[in-house]
């Protein structure tokens, strides 16, 4: 039996190959075939959950509701020292200085990531914006937001935090932060849908060996990942009542 | 703005709903809350504090020692009205989500506005406590809140 694999569409251009390279790792560790398969979006990665043709993800923390109430999945890790936490920035010569700047009828560039988007909107808050009183251009990923901002074409740009810091530094210097998010405890998750978990074990057991030996860390590197901890049910279900009360009604 | 509210530190006797009271030091001074920081706690079904995240112990002013195994009560201001402290615990019994600005008390007498949001927590079907996360409210809603809230003395 084959198994397949996917990967949060919200992964960083530059560490495609490194996911490549776990899939080669994971199916001689377990002795499994895997498939990976990565997707443009998530709306097409969602359909394919709900249709159970995915077995194990590497999931944004807002799908981690659904995948594991709805769909049966369990966390078995999630990266090491990796928060997700979202940045809101624009250019370096605007007269914006805080969020409390702001004023209705702005365009915020964002992407379709989530929890990013989540996290944006309501830092936000403080100054009396909503979906309703903004204009928001959601576009293909976080470098076509920094092109938004540097052309003119939106005020701010909601970032992953990571993804902000991986711009280079020629489009950073005529950026700046207006504000960063300090959550801390949400973050991504490796979760195991209900025809594989039989390998949760051993699966957990690689994982939090992996930077042990000199393939794994490699590897690691590749994905641009320091290691995995463990994450248990109850850790899981924290996040998700977490991000629940994030989500707007 | 309540009438209280104008004056510099009092002493006052902190009342609870479980019939338990504490003499508190008042300062009418806000502390703002910080940027893109988010107050994390989880209590038990009886509203006794289970978890707290360093954002809480750095704007409470108490240890989390303190906390952990406190009413969350131990954050209540007196300039709020007990009726929004009922609507929270109707609503969050019901097993709904509940929205509200809350003006809460540190150790040191100085308070914070925030904007909460309270949700009940379900394992296997079952409640077994209640998760609220705080963040950063806008000056107008403070505002807001506070006219509303003086009303409601």
């Amino acid at each position: 039996m084959t198994f397949n694999l996917t990967v949060s569409p919200d992964f960083a251009p530059s560490h495609i190959s490194g996911w490549y390279y776990f899939n080669t790792w994971l199916q001689r560790q377990l002795d499994v075939g895997i498939h990976l398969e990565l997707y443009d979006d998530f709306a097409q990665q969602r359909e394919d959950l709900k249709n159970g043709s995915i077995d194990l993800i590497y999931a944004n923390p807002y799908d981690a509701s659904m995948l594991v109430r709805e769909l049966g999945f369990k966390a078995v890790a999630r990266p090491a020292r990796r928060p997700d936490e979202t940045v809101i920035v624009t250019l370096r010569s605007s007269d914006i200085h805080s969020v409390e700047d702001l004023k209705p009828g702005i365009t915020v560039a964002t992407t379709d990531d989530p929890d990013v988007h989540t996290m944006g909107m309501i830092m936000l808050e403080p100054a009396d914006l909503d979906r309703s009183n903004i204009n928001t251009r959601t576009v293909g990923g976080y470098v076509v937001v920094a092109k938004a901002l540097l052309n003119g074409s939106a005020d701010i740009g909601f970032f992953l935090k990571d993804a902000y810091e991986e711009l280079s530094e020629l489009v950073r210097k005529d950026l700046k932060v207006l504000v960063s998010s300090q959550i801390s405890v949400i973050h991504h998750a490796l979760l195991v849908g209900p025809k594989m978990q039989s390998h949760i074990p051993q699966l957990k057991e690689k994982l939090l060996t992996m930077g042990n030996n000199e393939k794994g860390a490699i590897v690691l590197e590749n994905m641009g990942l320091s290691g995995w901890d463990p994450m248990s049910e109850e850790q899981t279900e924290f996040m998700i009542d977490l991000i629940d009360t994030l989500i707007p009604d | 703005m309540p009438e209280a509210n104008k004056q510099g530190p009092r002493t006052v006797t902190l009342r609870y709903f479980d019939g338990t009271r504490r003499e508190a030091e008042i300062i009418n001074q806000e502390v703002p809350y910080p940027d893109g920081k988010l107050i994390v706690s989880r209590t038990d079904t009886k509203g006794i504090i289970t978890h707290v995240n360093r954002a809480f112990v750095e704007m409470s002013g108490y240890s989390k020692e303190e906390l952990i195994g406190a009413n969350h009560a131990i954050l209540r201001h007196p300039d709020m009205p007990t009726v929004a402290f009922e609507d929270l615990w109707k609503t969050i019994e019901s097993g709904k989500k509940w929205h509200g600005y809350v003006k809460n008390l540190r150790k040191d007498g100085c308070y914070y506005w925030v904007k909460a949001t309270v949700i009940p927590n379900i394992r296997n079907g079952k409640l077994v406590g209640y998760t609220s996360v705080r963040r950063k409210p806008s000056r107008s809603k403070i505002s807001e809140s506070e006219t509303l809230y003086a009303t409601l003395m």
